[in-house]
């Protein structure tokens, strides 16, 4: 489904990303981990299209398209998703018009038949069902005045509405109390089919109790420097970081296992 | 400079001239106020970019033109239809370039007493008296040339009575409506509302155009409230975008009345807007809104003034701009909170949204306060739309324009959300989202 190959990436002239390779498969979930600052966020944020990030090097394809070469809305369309780290917030738009019209535009991109409100009330408060969002939430502002827990829910009832093929999920664990993040986990999983993929992005291992990844990738300083099954992310929460970023250091540039 | 100022002088006086050869005869006290004006005009001239209030919204264009009175009366009620509002379908008055038109208007569906009449056949008659001593109150014309130039052409124009303690629950609709059929139609709308002492009422103004056309509206409306009244004033401007519209709203406030006042302003290359609400008396509140909504060749201003002469007096004025193409907004708004205007409490909001890099606003909100126990709050914003705002709905697959028109909207929303006319609402989500309108109810 998604295939990077030596991905190199820039924002404001600092080179974040230098030379990532990843393949990702349909029915897959990847979890990709780091210390702060090692590019994770960077390499979600590319795969969106986020305009403030540059690639300088390297290829994408995703379902056989150079990804890349699309625009953020279009890859959206083509079942991209990305749940933000920071969800923003739209003042004045409430969030079932925002779903409305998302959905709307996917429809329309598969020639399908738009939904008019009231087919559409029924479909989103059978998915809200899914983060167990509360109905009184579909018609304030989209994440306005939401808590934190409630902003990261909404941004998986937004997956849950995209239905997206793969879905990039940007530390939707941080800023949740444990009951905030078994009902967004909970979500996850039920959201997860054979056709899809999903890539979790995450500082600790928490989120991976609740959401069992069948690869786990470590990156540091841009690269992928570890890649393993389930057990590397309980080894690196009893390890640390450290571990891996001497040994990445004693190793020569290039050299990570993938 | 001298000579083209006389030349528009004489062209208004001798256009004042012509209207006393065509049965424009009125009793002798709207005689002396019109010979009044027209001389305070006179005096005046048009205000130049000289003048501090006028710094940077330029009439030479106006003054520069010939206007006159429309000459033809065509049968447009097949036309009309996109200018009534459903909620007024029968409290409605429609004047055509200035001049009422019986055939188009409506005002089945008032209560008993109220009183919807054109201000000219109102000089005489069983409320003449009441009408003299309101109209021209506020002396505008002392200051002001257009209200002057408005006041030396009296003649067809609203007159709104709401008596003690009635309560009119339709909206009543004064629509101006420009039909320039080729010439370039001058028209002096004149509005006045009383609402007495316990009433409510719901007045919307609005000024459109049948054609895209070259014309000039100058405007007067006064607003009378009194005591315990309520009085809800939609101002909605869309008129012709060559147009020209210059506007006074002047509202006097009594003890404990309440004032909701929202002007929106779609229309015109040059409109001016100068709202000045009096706080006289004790116990008032009153909001004071406004959106103006300007695209490429346009120039939208308001100047405001809120005045607090009296303690116990809330204002709330929240206006918002947004400004497309090679635009041109000025807001200037004055709240003064005067010595006796104790426990007052005043918040006024200019934000604007530049959706182009053409476009511009000069923003002044001015806050004078010479009382010591007052609640007071100011502020203006001018912004464009935030990058991560529109990445966010791009990551959710909307298109870039549907992005744009979306966080435009949201912008506007709480002054439209405020609106309890569904008619207009709809009309502004059309402006704001033009195409993409349908598919935002949810």
């Amino acid at each position: 489904m998604l295939e990077i190959r030596n991905l190199h990436a820039t924002v404001d002239g600092n080179e974040i990303l230098r030379g990532i390779n990843l393949t990702i498969n349909k029915g897959e979930i990847h979890a990709i981990m780091g210390p702060n600052g090692s590019g994770k966020s960077t390499l979600a944020k590319i795969l969106a299209g986020h305009p403030a990030y540059e690639v300088t090097g390297g290829e994408v394809s995703y379902e056989g398209q150079n990804l890349l070469e699309l625009e953020p809305d279009a890859r959206a369309r083509e079942g991209v998703f990305l749940a933000f780290q920071y969800p923003v917030e739209i003042p004045g738009v409430s969030n079932a018009q925002f779903l409305r019209l998302a959905y709307n535009e996917k429809r329309k991109h598969l020639g399908e038949e738009e939904l008019d409100p009231l087919e559409f009330k029924d479909l989103l408060a059978e998915r809200a069902k899914v983060v167990e969002m509360e109905p009184s939430l579909m018609s304030r502002s989209v994440n306005e005045g939401f808590s934190g827990g409630e902003k990261k829910r909404n941004e998986i009832l937004q997956m849950a509405v995209l239905e997206p093929k793969l879905a990039v999920l940007d530390e939707t664990d941080s800023g949740l109390d444990i009951d905030a993040l078994r009902i967004v986990a909970d979500g996850v999983n039920k959201l997860r089919t054979a056709e899809n993929a999903i890539i979790l992005v995450t500082h600790y291992q928490r989120l991976l109790n609740y959401i069992v990844p069948d690869f786990v990738h470590v990156l540091y300083r841009g690269r992928i420097v570890r890649s393993g099954g389930k057990e590397l992310a309980l080894e690196l929460e009893e390890k640390g970081y450290d571990w891996i970023k001497d040994e990445s250091e004693a190793a020569p540039a290039g050299a990570a296992r993938a | 400079m001298i000579a083209p100022a006389l030349k528009e002088k004489s062209a208004y006086r001798a256009l004042f001239e012509s209207t006393h050869t065509n049965g424009n005869s009125a009793p002798s006290w709207v005689e002396e106020l019109r010979e009044n004006a027209l001389e305070r005009f006179d005096e005046l001239g048009f205000p130049t970019v000289d003048q501090e209030d006028w710094k940077y919204t330029n009439v030479a264009s106006i003054a520069k033109n010939t206007f006159t009175f429309a000459t033809g009366r065509r049968d447009i009620a097949a036309e009309l239809a996109p200018f009534i509002y459903a909620e007024a379908k029968s409290s409605r008055l429609v004047f055509v370039n200035g001049v009422y038109r019986a055939d188009f208007s409506s005002i089945a569906s008032l209560p008993a007493g109220v009183v919807v009449v054109n201000l000219r056949e109102a000089f005489s008659g069983e409320h003449a008296e009441t009408l003299r001593g309101y109209l021209a109150r506020s002396r505008a014309e002392d200051e002001d040339a257009f209200t002057a130039l408005n006041t030396a052409f009296l003649g067809d124009g609203a007159f709104l009575l709401v008596p003690k303690g009635v309560r009119v629950d339709a909206p009543v609709h004064l629509l101006f409506l420009a039909d320039a059929a080729g010439e370039k139609p001058i028209a002096f709308p004149r509005v006045l509302i009383v609402a007495e002492r316990g009433s409510e009422a719901t007045v919307i103004e609005s000024y459109a155009a049948i054609d895209e056309s070259v014309y000039f509206t100058d405007a007067v409306t006064e607003i009378f409230v009194g005591e315990g009244a309520r009085l809800v004033h939609y101002k909605v401007q869309r008129e012709s975008e060559r147009a020209f519209h210059i506007a006074q709203t002047h509202a006097d406030l009594g003890r404990d009345s309440v004032f909701d006042s929202t002007t929106i302003t779609l229309g015109a290359q040059l409109s001016r807007h100068g709202i000045n609400v009096q706080l006289d008396h004790p116990g008032v509140e009153c909001h004071v809104d406004g959106l103006y909504l300007v695209g490429d060749g346009q120039h939208a201003d308001t100047h405001s003034i809120i005045d607090h002469r009296q303690p116990h007096c809330a204002s709330r004025q929240n206006y918002k701009g947004i400004l497309d193409g090679k635009s041109r907004a000025v807001f200037n708004g004055r709240v003064f909170v005067r010595r006796d205007a104790q426990k007052t409490d005043a918040v006024q909001s200019n934000k604007n949204l530049l959706l182009s890099n053409e476009a511009r606003v000069d923003t002044k909100p001015q806050l004078e306060i010479f009382a010591d126990d007052v609640k007071c709050a100011h502020g203006a914003t001018v912004g464009q739309l935030e990058e991560e705002e529109l990445f966010y709905l791009a990551s959710r697959g909307l298109h870039p324009e549907l992005a744009r028109n979306l966080l435009t909207y949201g912008f506007a929303e709480e002054l439209i959300e405020k609106i309890k006319i569904e008619s207009i609402k709809t009309q502004l989500d059309e402006a704001i989202l033009n195409r993409l309108n349908a598919r935002l109810e949810a």
